[in-house]
C-alpha cells in the first residue's frame, strides 16, 4: 500500500510540473525521488540534468530562467546544506527557484549521520530567504507543489517543498 | 609584541601567535581580503601547513581528518564560504569533532556590493541552524581574546565554533 | 554523450576491497558513504577504519587531513564514484598539496547504488583517472581485471603518492554488513588507534 501511494504522488506531482511548463529537471538522486526522476528522463520535452552536487542545480535553474525556461531541483535534505551559498545568487537576482526536497534525518530515521542536517534543513533554508512549504500527507503533495510552483514562477520567489520522511519512508536499495 | 594602541598593530599578529601557542598545525582556507594578513603570517610560518582549498567544505572535511589524526587545525573563510559548508558541518556535529573557524564577514557593515548581502545576512543564522557556536566580534582589539575563547570551546570542549569577524574591522568591500 | 554500459566489467566490489585491505598493514582507512562502508566493514572492523556513513564528498579531504597529521602512516580512501564526484575539487587540492602517504581507491560502479542505481557521470564518459592525473597525482591507474589490481597493490600501499585508482566493478552490490554507525564512537576509536592517545 505504501508503495502505491508513493507512485501516486509522484505521478500527480509530475503532472503539476508539466502543467507549470517545467522544462528542466535537475537532480541528485534520492530514493524518494526515484519515480519522478524516471518520469523526467522518459519525458520528451523535459531535459533531465544529473548533478554531482546540488549547488550545480541552483546555478542550472538560474540559467534556465535567464534562458526563458522553468525548472525544478530535486534533492534530499542533506543536499540543502550544499546550496546555501549559491542561493545567495538566486536571492540577489530574485530568480524563481522551485525545489522539491525529500526529508531524511527525522521520522523513523535509522542512520544517525542524517539527523544533524535533517534537523537543520528548514532552518538554513529560512535563513537563506527561501519560502518553505512542508507536507506530510501524500494526498497533499501535488497541491503543495502546485502552489509552490506558482509562488516561484509567478511570484518570483525561491520556494522549497519539504516532503516528510513519514511520506517517503526509506527504501534501502543495498539490501 | 607591538602594543594594541600602536598604529601598526594588527589583530592577525596576536591571533597568529595564539595559533602557535595552542599548537595549530593545519591552516585551511579559501583566500579572502579580510583574512589576508593572517594568511600571510601563517603561510610564512614553517610550523604550520597552509592549504588552499577549491571550496570551503573541503576545509571542514580536512579539519575532521586533522583531529582524527591527532593534530589541531583552523579553517579560515569568508562569510560566503559558510554557505558551502553546511552539509559537511553535519559530520562535525554527528561525530562531535572540534572545529575552530574564523569567518571574515561580507554583506553587512557598509557593504557596497549587493551580491554579498544575501549570504552575509544568512551567515550567522545558517551557522546557528547547523548547530555551530558563533562568537561575533566587531572590534579589532577583541579578536585575539575571542579566538582564544573559541579555541578552548572547540578543542577542550569538543565543539564546532566560528569566530565571525565583522566587516567593520576589515573594511573589505565597504569603501565603495 | 552516449551512456556506456558497465555490464562488461567483471570485478566484484567486495572481493576487490578485501584484496586491497589484506595488505593494509598499519594503514588507516577512510570510507565514503554507502557500499564502501559495508565493503570495508566486511573485511574487518578495524579500529583504524573511519566510516563516513552519512556524508557525500568528504572522504578524500578527511583522509588528507589525517595524512598530514600522520605522515608516517599510509592513509587509504575507499569510496565510490558518486561520493568522489560530489567533492571533485578535492582532487585539485590534493594534487597541489602532494601528500605522499595518501591513496584513493574509487570503487566505480557508475551508479548511485544507495538510491536506486541511477547513472553517475563516470558511466557517461567522465574519466576520474584523467582528472586525477591532470591535477598532479603522482600515479594513477584504471583497474578492470584481477591482474591489473594485483599489479597496482605496491603502488596502493607503499610507493609515494598521492595515488588514485579507479576500479571498474559490476553494478551488483553485496550483502549489507553493518559497521558501527555512531560517529562519536568510530571517530574516537579511530583517533585513539592512530595516535595512541585517548581522545
Amino acid at each position: 500500500m505504501a508503495r502505491k501511494k508513493k507512485t501516486d504522488w509522484s505521478k500527480d506531482v509530475f503532472k503539476v510540473l508539466k502543467k507549470a511548463d517545467v522544462q528542466q529537471i535537475a537532480y541528485v538522486p534520492d530514493a524518494g525521488h526515484t519515480s519522478l526522476i524516471k518520469m523526467a528522463i522518459a519525458d520528451n520535452v523535459i531535459k533531465p540534468v544529473s548533478l554531482t552536487s546540488e549547488q550545480e542545480g541552483v546555478a542550472v535553474l538560474s540559467g534556465a530562467w535567464l534562458g526563458g525556461e522553468a525548472g525544478a531541483l530535486l534533492m534530499q535534505s542533506s543536499g540543502v546544506g550544499n546550496v546555501i551559498n549559491m542561493l545567495g545568487m538566486a536571492n540577489e537576482c530574485r530568480f524563481p527557484l522551485l525545489m522539491l526536497v525529500t526529508m531524511r534525518g527525522e521520522w523513523g530515521e535509522f542512520n544517525p549521520w542524517q539527523v544533524p542536517m535533517g534537523q537543520a534543513t528548514e532552518g538554513v533554508l529560512e535563513a537563506s530567504g527561501v519560502i518553505v512549504h512542508r507536507v506530510d500527507e501524500p494526498s497533499e503533495i501535488a497541491e503543495t507543489v502546485e502552489a509552490a510552483a506558482k509562488l516561484a514562477f509567478e511570484g518570483g520567489r525561491m520556494v522549497a517543498v519539504l516532503i516528510g520522511q513519514r511520506v517517503v519512508g526509506f527504501k534501502d536499495w543495498t539490501k | 609584541m607591538v602594543s594594541k594602541k600602536s598604529k601598526t598593530w594588527h589583530w592577525s599578529q596576536d591571533v597568529h601567535q595564539l595559533f602557535k601557542k595552542i599548537g595549530i598545525k593545519q591552516v585551511a582556507y579559501v583566500p579572502d581580503g579580510g583574512l589576508a594578513k593572517l594568511l600571510e603570517r601563517c603561510q610564512a610560518d614553517k610550523s604550520m601547513r597552509s592549504v588552499v582549498l577549491t571550496t570551503e567544505e573541503e576545509g571542514v572535511a580536512q579539519m575532521a581528518g586533522a583531529w582524527l589524526g591527532g593534530q589541531r587545525g583552523v579553517l579560515l573563510t569568508q562569510s560566503g564560504g559558510v554557505g558551502n559548508c553546511i552539509n559537511m558541518l553535519s559530520m562535525m556535529q554527528e561525530c562531535r569533532i572540534p572545529l575552530l573557524s574564523l569567518v571574515s564577514m561580507r554583506g553587512e557593515w557598509g557593504e557596497t556590493f549587493p551580491w554579498q548581502v544575501p549570504m552575509g545576512q544568512s551567515t550567522i543564522p545558517a551557522l546557528e541552524a547547523a548547530k555551530v557556536i558563533v562568537h561575533h566580534v566587531d572590534q579589532a582589539e577583541k579578536v585575539p581574546e575571542t579566538v582564544q575563547a573559541a579555541a578552548k570551546l572547540a578543542f577542550d570542549a569538543n565543539r564546532a565554533v566560528a569566530v565571525v569577524i565583522s566587516q567593520r574591522i576589515s573594511g573589505s568591500g565597504s569603501k565603495g | 554523450m552516449a551512456t556506456k554500459s558497465n555490464t562488461k566489467y567483471t570485478l566484484q566490489r567486495r572481493k576487490v576491497v578485501h584484496r586491497i585491505l589484506e595488505g593494509r598493514g598499519d594503514a588507516a582507512v577512510v570510507t565514503g558513504i554507502g557500499n564502501a562502508v559495508h565493503d570495508v566493514a566486511s573485511a574487518n572492523d578495524d579500529p583504524k577504519n573511519m566510516y563516513l556513513a552519512g556524508i557525500m564528498g568528504g572522504a578524500a579531504m578527511v583522509a588528507f587531513g589525517v595524512a598530514l597529521a600522520q605522515p608516517k602512516r599510509r592513509i587509504l580512501v575507499i569510496t565510490g564514484d558518486g561520493e568522489l564526484l560530489a567533492g571533485i575539487g578535492s582532487l585539485a587540492t590534493i594534487g597541489v598539496e602532494q601528500p605522499k602517504n595518501l591513496s584513493i581507491i574509487v570503487i566505480d560502479n557508475q551508479a548511485y547504488g544507495a538510491t536506486g542505481n541511477q547513472h553517475t557521470h563516470t558511466g557517461r564518459g567522465v574519466d576520474l583517472v584523467g582528472i586525477a592525473a591532470a591535477s598532479g597525482f603522482k600515479k594513477t591507474a584504471l583497474i578492470t581485471t584481477n591482474a591489473e589490481l594485483q599489479a597496482e597493490l605496491p603502488r596502493i600501499h607503499n610507493k609515494p603518492g598521492p595515488y588514485l585508482a579507479v576500479v571498474k566493478v559490476m553494478s551488483k552490490s553485496s550483502a549489507r554488513i553493518d559497521a558501527p554507525k555512531d560517529g562519536t564512537y568510530v571517530s574516537r576509536r579511530f583517533r585513539a588507534a592512530v595516535t595512541g592517545e585517548s581522545a
